[in-house]
């Protein structure tokens, strides 16, 4: 055993690295389920991001294209379950288990052609001042560009929650859907669009598996990621700095646990493998003690009776 | 009075297999109140929802001050003037008063100008409110109160109410009254929707009754007796419970000094209650929902278990004896929430009979159910109480909740029980099933049963009660006899104006 080989600034900047996917995923299921949808298909948006991510990245060389298109077909998958569950009124729990399965079926099937292939690399920045500071700026500040979009992402979703009539109309929708539609909010409408934007983060959190993290293709990749945000955004009791903390804390430790690994530590691989699961959810749950609960109408189908 | 805010001519809506609107016409004043009667099912809230926009008519035309008037969502209609206290509340408990409001709003100004505007309006109507409280934690009043002052911040035209006192404390309605009367002086018209007929009579100008979808007569409410109303609304003569002379016989239940903690966090713990009710008589329970009156149920359905020697039924300690037991032995109850407490929602009706009548209609052996027989006393219910339902194997939930509230109450009178202990016996029925109701209880206490009927109706405790008293705070008042009682005396034993002390900050 040699800790000694743990490098500790690497380590953060790993963290940050094997963190952005699950944030970017939970976030986006956050504002989902604060509009009152419960949407199961997490993982199969990101499986589906991922796929369309590295294929048109590799197909015009560009990541940045990539990303979009990860987006696009995250997006395009949510829009699935819209018509499953607002306009054909199915059970969310039944089509978001759906979702998943057809999101993993359907990568496997783009995918074929592209096992074993190097994806264009997506370059880091280099912020000017900021990325000179020694130790913090490599650690911190030297980053690619969709890592800090996740992070404007959970900041976005905070004010937008908090300051604007928008996020006070998606709350309300979430809270009471037939009380917002008797003061005449376009409750469909609304949430589709959150859905929407549901699926588009867990695109892009699939395709910074696939263009960052691991960089390449294989099939189901994502490896339950999709799942770990889901019970994030419970524990963090839909709280999106709660969700940022407890993304970087499963990163964290994830990281940490695999360097504990290669030092050879003498605590089991198993044990090791399941921490980041185990922590993450103690603290959630230590932190999820006050008083704030589930929004009212999630996972309720609306109707409009009038 | 002499100008015409709002003008209804002709409207009609029907939806597949019913006609909820007919041909319905008739003119709403300036400043007037107007008061819209009608039993449940008679189109009242389709009628409203259509003038606020959430329903498009059929045919028919709504003229506002002169212009033609076709909201197509209730934002057009807020814009026009046009402002809606909801039966149910349309309020959202995880968000604060001032967020509430905001979302009622078309522009709503900066939180903190909104927060000041929210006091001093409320201040002017005496109904203070603190802008930054979560709704969840407030009181039915105080729930009331924010749907109104979000109304009164648009500076309506015309406010539309529908039943907006059945929450509320005699003492309650008087302040909620003078706050209508002083925005009906200001000009502002209402429509006032409620089948209590004596606060019609004490508030409104003028009142059009509908029944079946159709306006079937309009007259002005101070100079037409409850009585007539009454029978126009229904459409035949009404029949007023008759009570037998009675011979109340020895006590049948008892609850001695009863302490009960509440096992929800938000109800009410009982404290030092005491009461008996004799055989043949009814005693009734007032008070303003969420005062014990749950909890006190529970205390005798045998839910929340306590001390065996505080609850006695014929002298018998029961407090630790559990719901089936006391069923066997002849207290039976009927709780207030039909869909998921009196009645499970997705089970048919036969299989709701069987949950609460297999002990006492032997439907059951070892075991065993008895559909056939189960069914039997369905059907036996169903025909007993006119429960308006193609038959006994639909579902709970497809009932309305008038029928289902028949249904259930049916249940347990058929039972033959010793004690009957009813919450809320006609919430949300109409005025001639209400009467079956009533009747139906005193029938059961001329044979000898005892009941304690436990209501907010204070007409109702008064008609069919032999004593009264009142929850408040989950205290039980001493009960006195309802002959000679007065609306203030019951006010006071009610326990006054709710938190309208208290809000006062």
């Amino acid at each position: 055993m040699d800790l000694s080989q743990i490098n500790p600034i690497l380590l953060v900047a790993s963290l940050m690295v094997a963190a952005t996917p699950i944030l970017l995923a939970a976030i986006g299921e956050l504002v989902v389920e604060r509009a009152g949808v419960l949407n199961l298909g997490v993982e199969g948006m990101m499986i589906t991001g991922a796929i369309c991510g590295f294929a048109v990245a590799v197909e015009t060389g560009s990541p940045w294209l990539g990303f979009l298109a990860a987006a696009i077909g995250g997006a395009a998958l949510s829009f699935l379950f819209v018509i499953l569950t607002q306009f054909a009124l199915a059970n969310q729990v039944a089509s978001g288990l759906a979702l998943t399965l057809f999101g993993l079926g359907l990568s496997s099937l783009l995918g074929q052609s592209y096992v074993g292939i190097k994806p264009p690399p997506t370059p880091d920045l280099h912020i000017p001042l900021l990325s000179d500071i020694p130790i913090l700026g490599p650690v911190v500040f030297s980053h690619d560009l969709i890592l800090y979009l996740g992070i404007a992402i959970v900041a976005g979703v905070w004010a937008l929650l908090k300051f604007t009539r928008a996020g006070l109309i998606l709350r309300a929708v979430g809270e009471n859907h037939d009380a917002a539609h008797a003061l005449g909010y376009k409750v469909v409408r609304i949430r589709v669009m959150a859905i929407l934007f549901g699926g588009a983060c867990a695109g892009l959190g699939g395709a910074y598996i696939s263009l960052v993290r691991v960089p390449q293709w294989t099939e189901g990749m994502t490896a339950g990621v999709g799942w770990i945000a889901l019970a994030l955004v419970v524990f963090a009791s839909w709280k999106p700095w709660r969700v940022l903390l407890g993304a970087y804390l499963f990163g964290g430790i994830t990281v940490l646990q695999l360097n504990l690994q290669a030092a050879g530590v003498a605590i089991p691989v198993e044990y090791l493998a399941m921490s980041p699961y185990v922590i993450t959810i103690v603290v959630l749950v230590i932190l999820s003690a006050d008083k704030s609960r589930a929004p009212g109408s999630l996972g309720r189908i609306f109707h409009a009776t009038s | 009075m002499s100008d015409i805010l709002l003008s209804l001519r002709g409207l009609t809506k029907a939806y597949p297999g019913v006609v909820a609107n007919d041909n319905v016409s008739f003119d709403i004043g300036t400043g007037e109140v107007h008061a819209l009667l009608g039993e449940n099912g008679a189109g009242k809230s389709t009628l409203v929802k259509m003038i606020y926009g959430l329903v498009k008519p059929d045919s028919g035309t709504m003229t506002l001050r002169g212009k033609a008037f076709t909201p197509a969502e209730p934002r057009a209609a807020r814009a026009d003037g046009i402002a809606m206290v909801f039966q149910h509340f349309s309020l959202f408990d995880a968000l604060n008063v001032a967020e509430n409001i905001a979302l009622g709003m078309e522009n709503p100004p900066p939180m903190r100008d909104l927060a000041a505007r929210i006091r001093e309006v409320s201040e002017t109507y005496g109904l203070p409110l603190d802008p930054y409280r979560t709704v969840g934690d407030l009181s039915a009043g105080e729930r009331q109160r924010v749907e109104i002052i979000r109304c009164l911040l648009q500076d309506p035209k015309l406010l539309i109410m529908d039943e907006p006192t059945s929450v509320l404390t005699p003492q309650e309605v008087e302040i909620l009254f003078k706050t209508l009367r002083k925005l009906s002086e200001e000009g502002t018209a209402i429509l006032y929707i409620s089948h209590k007929l004596e606060e019609i009579r004490a508030l409104c100008d003028h009142a059009t009754v509908l029944r079946l979808g159709k306006n079937v007569g309009e007259c002005v409410p101070s100079e037409t007796s409850a009585r007539d109303m009454a029978e126009l609304m229904v459409g035949t003569a009404l029949k007023t419970p008759t009570r037998a002379g009675r011979d109340m016989g020895d006590v049948a239940l008892e609850i001695v000094a009863l302490d009960a903690k509440s096992p929800s966090a938000f109800g009410t713990s009982l404290k030092s209650v005491s009461l008996s009710v004799r055989k043949g008589e009814v005693l009734g329970i007032g008070g303003v929902a969420g005062n014990g009156q749950d909890e006190l149920l529970a205390v005798l359905s045998g839910e929340i278990l306590t001390a065996a020697g505080s609850v006695k039924l014929h002298g018998r300690p029961i407090g630790q004896t559990g719901p089936t037991a006391r069923r066997a032995i002849g207290l039976l109850t009927a709780p207030e929430e039909r869909l998921g407490h009196a009645a499970a929602p997705d089970m048919s009706l036969t299989e709701n009979a069987m949950l609460t009548g297999s002990v006492r209609e032997n439907l059951e052996s070892r075991g065993f159910l008895k559909w056939r027989a189960a069914q039997g006393f369905a059907e036996k219910i169903i025909e007993a109480f006119d429960v308006r339902t193609p038959g006994p194997n639909n579902a709970a939930r497809s009932l309305s909740g008038g029928n289902l509230q028949k249904f259930v109450i049916g249940r347990e009178v058929l039972q033959r029980p010793e004690v009957l202990v009813v919450n809320q016996p006609t919430w949300g029925v109409d005025a001639s099933a209400a009467a079956a109701i009533r009747q139906a209880i005193l029938d059961l206490v001329a044979k000898g049963s005892a009941v304690i009927c436990i209501s907010q109706d204070l007409d109702e405790l008064m008609e069919i009660s032999d004593r009264f008293a009142a929850l408040n705070e989950g205290r039980l008042s001493e009960p006195r006899p309802t002959t000679g009682l007065t609306v203030e005396e019951i006010g006071l034993m009610m326990g006054g104006a709710h938190g309208m002390e208290v809000a006062h900050v």
